[in-house]
């Protein structure tokens, strides 16, 4: 089953979640045979920022039943080192590109679409405005009145496919995917992880992670990811990419008959990197 | 000073080997599979494992995440590994009998690189720590190298791991076996004896902070084999970060879990790391 995305051509229903696969990384660990075996139909980026960021300090990572809460805080070597070292490397990849972004307003945003908007290796822009551990995506994210401002500010600064990320933890999520429909989205893609508190075991009240909060991922979020896939696909008429805790062929068939057009693999590459390409060539 | 990178490259995606050999000495449960699939190992590098049965809805509901695991030994396509039950996931590892499938991704992570031309290799482990230097060990006397192993257990009934390290000299807290007191203070003897010996040392936080220091102080070389809690060990999810020199964080599974002394932060157990 080849999927059309906003005009971009997939071999198959399966994309990788934001953040969660480092192909750089991965063709030192791997070699060749990450090109050769690549899992995913499309590639998305890690969040890029204008700026560097670091990421959150240790601890990062907290198992719990199920899934994992992460507080990574989203590291990147920021826009310029993106373009200049990243970009050609990822460019080579059998697939096509998304460029996942976040800017903390809407003159950030807009200096990264216009960035991107010359990159032919790029075929689409993801906006991060979902992410739980840095406090602009959950306040735009979350609202779709702030959603609508951000998007009618920025939509004409690209003319690439947008795909908007949504975050799990508003009070409709139908609601702000609407909204992003409204202000010119091509698409939408969910859920982000869920804000999740990690108590340490050894001082109680406190933090385990580093950054203080974080976000759950795996399949202990996949019910929640599969009410708010079925609640947007009610709500709009854009192709849904459809993710949280899909580990198996069978897991993402309940998102595609859900409503969604094609899902994202992200927890389950950590325990195998090559299980979402089963996973696609099960839904193909 | 940046350790070269030697790693020996891994088969993309998890694959599943059946369980040969299992033996308990003292604390520490042996066990072997045989990996057709793999290349060889370099000492230094670890495995992602996991059971291919029952892994999870253990204590705490867990485990979810493979766990890494360090090499002991590899010859042909015979692999050794030992686990120390620290938690579900290790008490999971240390249930598995002959026959039983483990899924494994693997070798990751960039494994220790051999000393200079006539220096001396002083290994020097804490508890489970004793595992890559146990290889590298292998590694150096096949090489025709000349290697001094230093091992320190908490007591007694831990220190029976060091029959698996050839030759050591042993230090445990209680003196119950062998010197009583640190493996650090073997070490500064040692150092004292030898001024050009290139250190390498993997054991928990504290006492690998202690031989990071020894080994700023003293300039020698010094390789030190990092453990940190992964969720995917090859460098996709960025939760396995120390603090570096420069500042920055570094993931032990892709830019360690080997790393220079003088690479690491002053203060990198002060951040997070000592939890």
């Amino acid at each position: 089953m080849t999927v059309n995305l906003c005009g971009i051509e997939l071999a198959h229903p399966v994309i990788n979640g934001s953040g969660t696969f480092d192909v750089i990384a991965a063709r030192r660990v791997f070699g060749a045979a990450v090109d050769e075996q690549f899992p995913f139909s499309a590639f998305v980026s890690k969040t890029i920022t204008i700026e560097p960021r670091r990421g959150n300090p240790p601890p990062r990572l907290f198992e719990t039943a199920a899934g994992l809460i992460n507080s990574i805080g989203l590291p990147n070597r920021g826009l310029a080192e993106y373009l200049r070292e990243e970009l050609p490397q990822l460019a080579t990849l059998p697939v096509p590109l998304i460029t996942n972004v976040m800017g903390s307003n809407a003159d950030e945003v807009g200096v990264l679409f216009e960035a991107l908007e010359d990159r032919g290796e790029i075929a689409a822009i993801e906006l991060n405005v979902s992410c739980p551990n840095v406090k602009t995506g959950l306040d735009i994210g979350s609202d779709p009145a702030e959603l609508s401002t951000l998007l009618a500010a920025v939509r004409e600064k690209t003319t690439k496919p947008l795909i908007v990320k949504l975050t799990p933890n508003s009070a409709n999520v139908a609601l702000v995917a609407a909204a992003a429909e409204a202000a010119g989205a091509d698409a939408v893609s969910l859920i982000n992880t869920l804000r999740a508190f990690a108590a340490d075991p050894a001082r109680p009240g406190e933090a385990w992670l580093g950054g203080g909060t974080g976000g759950q991922s795996g399949p202990a979020i996949r019910a929640v990811a599969l009410a708010q896939t079925v609640a947007v696909a009610q709500a709009i008429d854009l192709p849904i990419v459809a993710m949280g805790g899909i580990a198996t062929a069978a897991n993402g068939r309940q998102f595609l008959d859900a409503g969604a057009l094609a899902i994202a693999v992200g927890t389950e590459s950590f325990r195998d990197p090559a299980a979402a390409g089963r996973i696609g060539a099960a839904l193909t | 000073m940046t350790i070269a990178d030697s790693r020996v490259q891994a088969p993309f995606g998890a694959r599943e080997v059946a369980v040969t050999t299992t033996e308990q000495i003292g604390p520490y449960r042996v066990f072997g599979c045989r990996d057709e699939l793999g290349p060889r190992p370099r000492a230094g590098q670890f495995y992602m494992l996991s059971s291919s049965d029952h892994w999870g809805a253990g204590s705490d509901e867990r485990p979810y995440l493979p766990r890494a695991i360090s090499v002991l030994a590899a010859d042909d396509d015979d692999l050794l590994f030992v686990i120390e039950v620290v938690g579900p996931g290790t008490e999971r590892l240390a249930q598995l009998v002959e026959g039983d499938g483990l899924q494994m991704l693997g070798p990751l992570g960039n494994g220790f690189s051999a000393p200079d031309e006539g220096a001396r290799a002083i290994l020097c482990g804490g508890g489970i720590g004793f595992v890559p230097l146990a290889m590298m060990q292998q590694e150096l006397l096949t090489a025709g190298r000349e290697v001094t192993a230093l091992v320190g257990f908490r007591d007694g009934a831990h220190a029976a791991g060091a029959r698996l390290i050839a030759g050591a000299q042993v230090a445990t807290d209680d003196g119950s076996v062998g010197n009583e007191g640190l493996v650090t203070e073997l070490l500064l003897a040692e150092l004292d004896r030898d001024s050009n010996a290139v250190i390498y040392c993997c054991g928990p936080p504290r006492m690998l902070d202690a031989v990071r220091a020894i080994g700023v102080a003293s300039g020698a070389a010094t390789q030190l084999a990092l453990e940190a809690p992964m969720a995917c060990g090859y460098g996709a999810c960025y939760g396995c970060v120390v603090k570096a020199a420069d500042g920055s964080y570094r993931r032990s599974c892709v830019d360690g879990p080997v790393i220079s002394a003088d690479e690491l932060a002053p203060d990198w157990l002060a951040v997070g790391g000592a939890k």
